[in-house]
């Protein structure tokens, strides 16, 4: 078996009809339509695909180590960075025309039924008496994105930098359960668990298309959620040509039917009613861009959350 | 006694055979599926530095994570110890309709994937429980996990010395005066005790790396709910591979301790037993 698997694997980066693709877990729905698609275009005729999808960091770190990869699609740029620094991913994987984003999407709270909470803004979710589920930061790579939402969100509201890490302190007084990713996180919502969930805004409509007794809030101002895609130094040609074909609208309409926002204006243009703009929508470069957010919040020994989950022992008492 | 006939270099020759290559095979294998591994994690643990090691394993919450899931594997052995005895004395010595049956469902918990397993007592006993029971998201839903995740094995150890017994021994005891209690304190306990230790010693060890069901029922809140191995995983996470590596050690540390204390234990028992 083993042999089989490194058998596969060398003959894959060398096989233009063969797409080894590792993706993070929420775009796999999406991705059993967008490859028959492709399938049936000129490209796409007799590619064969593998398909692997799991945590966006776990997926990063098996590339790097070394499972067999043309395509990655990951929940943030951070875990493409490491393909970089592995040099497995050239470093201009985001100089194309999208910066290397191959789908949006927002964070936004979900709420149970009729929204009993009356919660609608980011403060809402520090009033007394109100129970807030979002993953682990730090086992979640992906809900590192709601960390920067409620962040940036204050910063919008006029706050300080300083005010702003104080909410955030607050916002996790508020956490009741602090699962290890965010598929989990919905879990325990949909369990009964909470008021309110911090999610993405895909797997929220997923979750009430696939008939979850929930209601979806878009807070005033929100981070927009840019998942990046990239090729990798070794993919094949069909690799790369499923990449290409990604950002063509035939296939960034498919995402925007299956809870994705397009980043192809022409496309984003059609699903307006779909996708509702909250007020203040920034991005992670608003916010100074990831790698000084990740050193800055979400170092392990040393950052703004990790003091924050140090500050939940002194409260909680053990 | 006809062995002894047989001349002493045929002998060496029929017994070195078999006895040199199965050695080898045993010794080859368990490098390459339990010694390498060890000794890579060693070495990865170990490259990072004594300050490096100090710092990651003296961390406050790493230090909460560590409390909670050796205090929780204590206690899940010593639970599991008791009521475990239990139950495989009731397998073994009463009859009762469907005994075979729970006899094989004993073993489920091995077979269920931890995930799954998460997710059933989460579903038993969250905050939607059927039968009105919500202890998820608190220390006692780690205690609940570890116990369903760690069952069989004071019973699969217990059973085959209950079934070897003899009861004769029993029966003297009774016919010299003996009471229950006292005939399960002198001659009952004595005999079951190295198999409870080594049921339960399986059981820590299971316990303090356990990730799947605990994920998901005890809500991972740090310094509270975050075991152990969820803590090594928000450290893998973060790129922090030398706090990984360092809890790690410690796991695998205390296991090792507590497994060569067993055994030790275990010997005194038999000594004591003769």
């Amino acid at each position: 078996m083993l042999a089989a698997a490194c058998g596969s694997s060398s003959s894959a980066s060398s096989n233009k009809d063969k797409v080894n693709l590792v993706a993070y877990s929420t775009p796999e729905p999406v991705y059993a339509k967008l490859i028959p698609a492709f399938e049936k275009t000129s490209a796409g005729k007799g590619v064969s695909f593998t398909q692997s999808y799991g945590s966006s960091g776990d997926q990063s770190r098996a590339v790097a180590a070394g499972q067999p990869a043309d395509v990655v699609h990951f929940a943030l740029a951070p875990d493409i960075e490491r393909l970089v620094e592995s040099k497995l991913v050239s470093s201009n994987w985001d100089q194309n025309k999208y910066n290397g984003i191959v789908a949006n999407s927002l964070i936004v709270f979900v709420v149970r039924p009729g929204n009993p909470k009356h919660i609608t803004t980011w403060n809402d979710l520090t009033k007394p008496g109100v129970s807030v589920i979002t993953p682990n930061p730090f086992t979640s790579g992906g809900a590192r994105w709601n960390i920067m939402a409620a962040y940036g969100a204050q910063l919008k509201e006029g706050k300080t930098p300083a005010q702003a890490e104080a909410y955030l302190n607050t916002l996790f007084h508020h956490v009741a359960v602090q699962d290890d990713k965010a598929s989990a996180a919905l879990q325990t919502f949909t369990g009964g668990k909470g008021d309110v969930l911090i999610s993405y805004e895909q797997d929220a409509l997923l979750a009430k298309q696939s008939g979850a007794n929930i209601d979806i809030v878009y807070p005033p101002q929100t981070i927009l959620v840019q998942t990046p895609l990239a090729t990798t130094i070794k993919s094949s040609a069909a690799g790369q040509a499923f990449a290409k074909w990604l950002w063509t609208p035939p296939a960034q309409t498919i995402m925007a039917e299956n809870g994705y926002r397009s980043v192809v204006p022409s496309v984003a243009a059609k699903f307006t009613t779909l996708y509702p703009t909250p007020p203040t929508v920034f991005t992670i470069d608003d916010l100074g861009g990831w790698d000084s957010a990740m050193t800055k919040f979400f170092d392990p020994t040393n950052s703004v959350m990790q003091k924050i989950e140090s500050n939940l022992g002194v409260s909680t008492g053990g | 006694m006809a062995s002894e006939a047989i001349p002493a270099p045929r002998r060496s020759i029929l017994g070195a055979a078999p006895s040199g290559v199965a050695p080898g095979i045993a010794i080859t294998y368990l490098s390459l599926i339990v010694l390498l591994p060890l000794a890579a994690l060693l070495w990865v643990s170990t490259g990072y530095g004594w300050d490096q090691f100090k710092e990651a394993v003296t961390a406050p919450d790493a230090v909460a994570a560590l409390k909670l899931t050796f205090g929780a594997a204590f206690a899940v052995v010593a639970i599991n110890g008791f009521f475990g005895t239990i139950v495989a004395w009731v397998l073994v010595r009463d009859e009762f309709v469907g005994k075979r049956f729970l006899n094989a469902v004993i073993d489920l918990p091995f077979a269920l994937p931890t995930i799954v397993a998460g997710l059933t007592l989460l579903t038993l006993y969250g905050p939607q429980s059927p039968i009105d029971l919500n202890l998820a998201y608190t220390r006692k839903a780690v205690i609940l996990a570890l116990l369903f995740e760690t069952m069989p094995f004071v019973i699969r150890s217990v059973q085959p010395v209950l079934l070897e017994m003899e009861r004769d021994m029993e029966e003297a005891a009774a016919s010299l005066g003996a009471n229950r209690l006292t005939t399960f304190r002198r001659i009952i306990l004595p005999t079951l005790m190295p198999a409870i230790l080594s049921g339960g010693t399986l059981a820590f060890a299971r316990a303090i790396g356990e990730y799947g069901s605990v994920v998901l029922l005890s809500g991972n809140v740090p310094f509270h709910t975050e075991v152990a191995s969820v803590h090594i995983k928000s450290q893998i996470e973060s790129d922090y591979t030398a706090g990984a590596a360092a809890l790690s050690l410690v796991l695998l540390g205390v296991s090792l301790l507590v497994l060569l204390t067993m055994s030790y234990l275990q010997r005194r028992g038999l000594r004591h037993a003769r």
